[in-house]
Parts: C-alpha cells; sequence; structure tokens
C-alpha cells in the first residue's frame, strides 16, 4: 500500500481534470504558441491565452500581467535579479526576511556578491514580520520588498496586504514568493498592492515544471532585465517557447481551484483542527509551531517534544510528512524557519509538518492522529529526556556532553 | 533513507529499554549527547560484584532511528562481559553489525562513548582513581 499523503506543501497531486485539460495539447494540439501563421500555433496560441486568463482571474489581474516561467524557483530568480539589474541605478537595497525560502533567499545572497545590500527582517515568535522594523529598514537606496505569502513549513500567512500598503507608500516595488497561498486563500493582486508574484502550478494540484510570474503592467509599470537571452517571449522578460500542456494545466488547476477554494479551504482546516485536537487530547508536551491565527487552512506544524523527528518518521512510514529535524534535511541542519521563530535546536529536532490536500479524506486523519500518538508514546518510552522532565529535571540545566 | 534490516528489527523491537537504580553503588550510568544535537543516550550497566561481569543493561536513547539502534545493540552486547571486555567495544563494530551509512556513523560513536561512560561512573563508583578512567571521544 502507497503511503497515506499529508506533505501536499512539498507538492500535490496532479487533479484529474487537469489531466484531462492538458493530454490534447501533448498530441494533436502540439503546436509552437509562437508560430503565427498557421493553425497549429493558434491553437497553441489560443489556449495559452485562455491559461493567462485564467491564472489573472484567480489573483485579480490582467491576464498581460502573467509571464510563464518553469516554476516558482524560476519566477523568483526573475522577479528579484531582474528588478535588482533593471533598478540598479535607482539603488541597490533589497529587504527580505528570514524564514524565506531558499530560491528567494540565495536569490539574495548571489546579489549580495554582485554589491547589492540585503536586509534579512527577522520575525517574531508567530512567524510573522514585524512592520515596524520593516518600515525601518527602507531606506531611499530599497528598490525591491520580498515576502512570502505563507510559509512553505509553518504555514504563516504574513501581513501581505499591510506591506503592499507600505511598499507603495515608499515607492518600493513588492515581490511575494506565493506558491503556498495562490490557489489556497483568497489572493488579490490589486487589494494587497503585490507588484510582483510567484506562482507554481505544482502546489495547486498542476504539473510540474510550469509557473508563472505576475508582474503588474500599470501604476506602476514594472519593468525586469531578463535573466535568459532568446526569442523574446513573454514580453522579452522570459525567452524560450512555451510549455503549452503545462501552461494549460496550470490555468486549468486555478479554475478549478478558484472555483473550489471556499469549499475546500473550510473542509481542510476542519480536518486539520481534527488533527490538532486529537494531538492535544492524547498527548502532552506538544507545540504548535507559528501563529495559527495567521495561517494557511491545510497546515500544521506541530513539535512532538522529547521525541526526535527522523525516529518518529520511521514509526510512520505508512504516512509522508516531513520534519524539521536535522537527521531528515540534506544540510544535517535542523529547520532554518523553525530557528527564525525563536525554537531551540530541540524544539526543531521533533517537529512535524503536516500539508492536507484536496484528495486527503477524513478516514485518513483518524489513521495518522492514531499511528502518530502510539509511536510518540512509543518513542517517549525509549526516550531519557521525557523520562528526566517526568522527574522534575529542567533539561535546561542540565550538563550536556555536545558532540 | 533506506535503513538495513537490524536497524529496523532494533528500532521495532529495542532490547533492554528502561532504567536501573542510578545510586546502586554496582550500577554504572552514562548520559552522552544532547538535545540540540538531536541525540541523547543514556545507557546503564549492572555489574555483579562477585564475578565483575555485567548482568544487566537498559538504554534509553532520544534520537534517530540509528541512534537508537547503536544503543539496543550496545545493550546486547555488554551483557555477558566483563568491565574490560566491554571496553573493547568499538563504534566500528557497530558500525559493521548494522550496516550503518557514513552520515550515520556518529550515532555509533555516541554508542561507544555512552559506554564508557557508563563504566566511568561504575568505577568512580567503585573508588577508581580519576587518572584510570578511559577518554570518550
Amino acid at each position: 500500500m502507497k503511503p497515506i499523503y499529508f506533505d501536499n506543501h512539498a507538492t500535490t497531486q496532479l487533479d484529474p481534470r487537469v489531466l484531462q485539460a492538458m493530454l490534447p495539447y501533448f498530441t494533436e494540439h502540439f503546436g509552437n504558441a509562437a508560430s503565427r501563421n498557421h493553425a497549429y500555433g493558434w491553437e497553441a496560441e489560443e489556449a495559452v491565452e485562455k491559461s493567462r486568463r485564467q491564472i489573472a482571474s484567480l489573483i485579480g489581474a490582467n491576464a498581460k500581467e502573467i509571464v510563464f516561467t518553469s516554476g516558482a524557483t524560476e519566477s523568483n530568480n526573475l522577479a528579484i535579479k531582474g528588478v535588482a539589474e533593471m533598478y540598479a541605478e535607482k539603488g541597490n537595497h533589497i529587504i527580505t526576511a528570514a524564514t524565506e525560502h531558499k530560491a528567494v533567499l540565495d536569490t539574495c545572497k548571489h546579489l549580495e556578491k554582485k554589491g547589492c545590500r540585503v536586509t534579512y527582517l527577522p520575525v517574531m515568535g508567530d512567524g510573522r514580520i514585524d512592520l515596524d522594523m520593516l518600515r525601518d529598514a527602507i531606506t531611499d537606496k530599497t528598490i525591491l520588498i520580498s515576502i512570502m505569502y505563507a510559509n512553505n513549513e509553518i504555514g504563516v500567512v504574513q501581513p501581505i496586504a499591510e506591506i503592499g500598503k507600505l511598499a507603495k507608500e515608499r515607492g518600493v516595488l513588492f515581490h511575494t514568493d506565493a506558491v503556498q497561498a495562490v490557489g489556497k486563500i483568497p489572493v488579490n493582486v490589486i487589494a494587497d498592492n503585490v507588484d510582483l508574484m510567484s506562482i507554481t502550478g505544482h502546489k495547486m494540484y498542476g504539473p510540474k515544471g510550469v509557473g508563472a510570474l505576475y508582474v503588474r503592467r500599470k501604476s506602476p509599470r514594472v519593468q525586469l532585465t531578463a535573466q535568459m537571452d532568446g526569442g523574446g517571449h513573454e514580453r522579452g522578460m522570459r525567452s524560450g517557447t512555451l510549455n503549452v500542456p503545462g501552461i494549460v494545466g496550470l490555468g486549468e488547476a486555478c479554475a478549478i481551484a478558484q472555483a473550489e477554494m471556499p469549499e475546500e479551504s473550510k473542509r481542510l482546516q476542519a480536518m486539520r483542527d481534527r488533527l490538532r485536537a486529537k494531538f492535544e487530547s492524547a498527548l502532552d508536551e506538544v507545540f504548535i509551531n507559528g501563529s495559527m491565527e495567521h495561517r494557511l487552512p491545510h497546515n500544521l506544524n506541530m513539535s512532538f517534544a522529547y521525541v526526535e523527528g527522523e525516529s518518529l518518521l520511521m514509526g510512520i512510514d505508512d504516512i509522508a510528512v516531513s520534519s524539521g529535524s536535522a537527521c531528515t534535511s540534506a544540510t544535517l541542519e535542523p529547520s532554518y524557519v523553525l530557528k527564525a521563530l525563536g525554537l531551540g535546536d530541540d524544539m526543531a529536532h521533533t517537529s512535524i509538518r503536516f500539508g492536507l490536500g484536496r484528495f486527503n479524506t477524513d478516514a485518513e486523519i483518524d489513521y495518522v492522529a492514531d499511528k502518530l500518538i502510539s509511536v510518540v508514546q512509543k518513542l517517549r518510552e525509549l526516550s531519557p529526556l521525557y523520562e528526566m522532565v517526568k522527574e522534575g529535571i529542567d533539561l535546561s540545566k542540565v550538563q550536556w556532553t555536545a558532540h | 533513507m533506506a535503513y538495513s534490516n537490524k536497524v529496523l528489527d532494533h528500532y521495532n523491537h529495542p532490547r533492554n529499554v528502561g532504567s536501573l537504580d542510578k545510586n546502586d553503588s554496582h550500577v554504572g550510568t552514562g548520559m552522552v549527547g544532547a538535545p540540540e544535537c538531536g541525540d541523547v543516550m543514556k545507557l546503564q550497566i549492572k555489574v555483579n560484584p562477585e564475578t565483575g561481569i555485567i548482568d544487566d543493561a537498559k538504554f534509553k536513547t532520544f534520537g534517530c532511528g540509528s541512534a537508537i539502534a547503536s544503543s539496543s545493540l550496545a545493550t546486547e552486547w555488554l551483557k555477558g562481559k566483563t568491565v574490560d571486555e566491554a571496553l573493547a567495544i568499538k563504534n566500528t563494530d557497530i558500525v559493521n553489525e548494522l550496516a550503518l551509512p557514513p552520515v550515520k556513523i556518529h550515532c555509533s560513536v555516541l554508542a561507544e562513548d555512552a559506554i564508557k561512560a557508563a563504566i566511568n561512573d561504575y568505577k568512580v563508583k567503585q573508588g577508581a582513581d580519576v587518572s584510570s578512567l578511559v577518554q570518550a571521544h
């Protein structure tokens, strides 16, 4: 049996309706959307324009403001590097946050080597940035604020409308990596004063390898320096033959999300809250990481104190989730997002991220809760830390032999 | 990551889980690691005063599956050995027995350190000179 999939922040299962929409564009409608002089090209172009409208409709944009890319990593690179190069004469300062995805953080680090100055805002204990700190960080050299809509580990939603308002007042462009939010919660680039927004297909039941960047065309008209040279596709911002089947899939995924979001988000939130309630009623010493108030409806991130994350995952090998434990990461460092919230390494090691999705069921919630509770109980029997805490020992006062 | 069958076996059926009376003069307790590092092992031995043989060994471990397996295996190996024989257990023996990948070697090192720490504690309780104690990694 395949594991129960509760890792929908990593990727999502392609919706069968999306697949159906895509299939003809692999075979009979195989044209190049840039072919202007025959029906194959026109068909492909028409499909691409429909997708543009579907995406724009979901985020409150105009279809002309959608630039197709290979995914959110490319969208983030294009937005940040494209602005840094285009507006280099105006300034060289970028503001971002410590909990951003690596596609933003590493892009900023790259730009620092090229002479940009980057401010990495810390976050508060609930995972949100402090708007006063953001305000204070803006200088006359600031050209871009890049703050994610919702975090991929803890699901915390940033005060996007307030950031957008502030950016507009100060004449600074505002980019948001919205891959976890678009299609899950209402997002509107006009209401939020967003200038650039990164989107990807595979986080919202669409295909991998396709994404989009929203680039505002009016007040202000945002310009970007292209990061790839070529045929000048996508208003010169992103050259390369368009991935028509992928683009059709992304558009369809957006249309489905827009139609079903009110009901779906309510259903997933009820499931998420039930999962949390089950853990909290059966186990002591469990902690939520990040704000519950400002949070994606389908995310839960909990620390199961005194139980190391990888050993917990090992006990639930029929459930696909991820952990902030160092042992499960490529870098052997515990989650930098959780550490940014002020969590000690010890608590970061014990965290599990649950990402619910469209295809999860109530029965799966019950199974995952029961299974996880029994494994946590078993591992706590094995945990010298849990034993010490039960004996009344303050772990912070113990002289550990770090290694 | 794929775990070896032996690691899985120790994880699913850990041997000798529990605690011995740390105030007993014949019990040696070793606690190594740190919560921030993601692993803490507590390993205890009980030495028979007449035979000098380790009669019982118990462990509790906070850590990944390989850390749990390393300490579980260590308790199995300790039982029936004299203290000197126990000191001959090397982390590489644990690596080989459990087929640990390079990234998990530190788990075996921690287990060897836990054995040494438990034996040192026992020796101190028996009035040993501190200079005679073995060094951990």
